[in-house]
């Protein structure tokens, strides 16, 4: 399969990867690792114009401790992520969930900023982007932004993002000493996940249980009330909307986050 | 576009249409018909190549996006007097291919992931071969010629 045909330009910087995105309006995509966009495009369900390629922006690749927070450029590869020392020690969540994405070819190429921008719910990056309170930095034509990620996230493949705008930074604020966990269920490693969870602490994030990641309010209600695992893992399945296809129905979905919320908040126990 | 790839050391150019994907620039340009194209949807592997020294599946990169980088394939690992690569002698030695058609992805995988981790546990294996399908379902031979290929380059 090819996509339909397209004209490729490589931009050079961020500034002129905005300029490209200004000149050529909503026929323009920005195409970082590729690996969410071109399979769309070979199926016809994207056929953008213009791609505008920003794989090559250093300037977006970094991994940086800002004192409260760590600083994660868009562009770094899920393997970078992943074999961070600086993250493995700050952010053990994020690092373990990075090198849980596809596989390791896809991992070489896919990046954070590409995978949330794409905001796939059944993808493991943006629910635990939320599960984590990060905030999104984008940069458009008017300026910079920061968006936080419970606002990021608005509907299926649809963010706060608006047209010509790109995401540049993921700022993370340092978890205070708190366990985590990232559980999901899949047939096979490369799947999407069927339902996931991200913890960290007290927050709890769904994969797959909506149109966008979700917190599991309900859970972390139960926590904040003093219930135990078990109890706040019952609640996991409230207030979703969780899709019913041919990995499972929407009843399997539900026991599934209820099963993989408990072993979640188990395991984040174990390490706080 | 014009686009020009280092393909296993040696510089290939031509003016390929925007869309076109690495796979076939390798395949179709190059004349390097080794690297398969299986799934064609980035999920069997049988196109993976080394970019810059590290596993992608070319199926899902196009040859823009490659331009002016270092491809290697799997005709690329032999050394120039004809000796095999150790990954492809242990693939050979531990009968870790049937069919075959994985096995340029599966070589390149596993020479990746030497890189990377040049001792991995069998566990380790496994989970690095994730993003390859063997359709032949030859899969324990595989793991072992990877780990066959791990011990040899350490007591060499």
């Amino acid at each position: 399969m090819i996509t339909a045909p397209f004209t490729y330009k490589r931009a050079a910087s961020v500034d002129e990867a905005l300029n490209l995105a200004a000149e050529n309006g909503e026929e323009a995509k920005y195409l970082a690792g590729g690996h969410s966009l071109l399979p769309l495009m070979k199926l016809r369900l994207a056929v953008p114009e213009i791609l505008i390629d920003i794989g090559r922006l250093g300037e977006l690749s970094y991994i940086r401790d800002a004192g409260d927070h760590i600083a994660v450029g868009a562009l770094t590869s899920h393997n970078d992520v992943a074999r961070s020392g600086l993250l493995a020690s700050e952010l053990p969540l994020l690092a373990h969930s990075a090198g849980q994405v596809g596989d390791p070819q896809v991992r070489h190429r896919g990046t954070i900023g590409g995978s949330l921008a794409h905001a796939d719910p059944a993808a493991d990056l943006p629910a635990v982007i939320l599960a984590l309170g990060a905030t999104l930095v984008t940069r458009g034509p008017s300026g910079s932004r920061d968006i936080p990620a419970a606002e990021f996230f608005r509907d299926l493949f649809e963010t706060a993002l608006q047209p010509g705008e790109l995401l540049a930074e993921i700022k993370i604020p340092k978890p205070l000493g708190r366990g985590w966990s990232f559980q999901k269920f899949s047939k096979r490693g490369i799947d999407w996940a069927i339902v996931g969870v991200a913890v960290q602490g007290t927050s709890v994030a769904l994969i797959n249980m909506g149109s966008t990641p979700l917190r599991a309010a309900a859970v972390e209600q139960a926590l904040g009330a003093g219930f135990g695992s078990r109890e706040a893992a019952a609640h996991a399945a409230e207030q979703t909307n969780a899709p019913d296809d041919l990995n499972g129905s929407r009843t399997y979905r539900e026991h599934l986050a209820r099963v993989l919320v408990g072993r979640a908040l188990e395991e984040s126990r174990s390490r706080s | 576009m014009r686009v020009t790839v280092t393909v296993n050391d040696s510089p290939v150019a031509a003016d390929v249409e925007d869309r076109t994907l690495l796979v076939h620039f390798l395949r179709d340009v190059a004349g390097l018909t080794a690297t398969n194209v299986g799934c064609d949807t980035s999920s069997c592997g049988a196109c993976t190549v080394l970019l810059n020294g590290q596993s992608v599946k070319s199926c899902t990169v196009l040859a823009a996006q490659a331009d002016g980088s270092e491809v290697v394939t799997v005709e690329g690992l032999a050394a120039d007097h004809g000796d095999m690569h150790p990954v492809q002698r242990a693939f050979q030695a531990e009968h870790g291919l049937q069919c075959g058609f994985c096995t340029p992805g599966m070589v390149m995988a596993s020479v990746s992931l030497l890189a990377e981790n040049p001792s991995p546990t069998e566990g380790e294996v496994r989970t690095a071969l994730e993003g390859n399908l063997c359709r032949c379902t030859g899969y324990h031979n595989i793991v072992r010629a990877v780990l066959a290929a791990a011990s040899e380059r350490r007591t060499s």
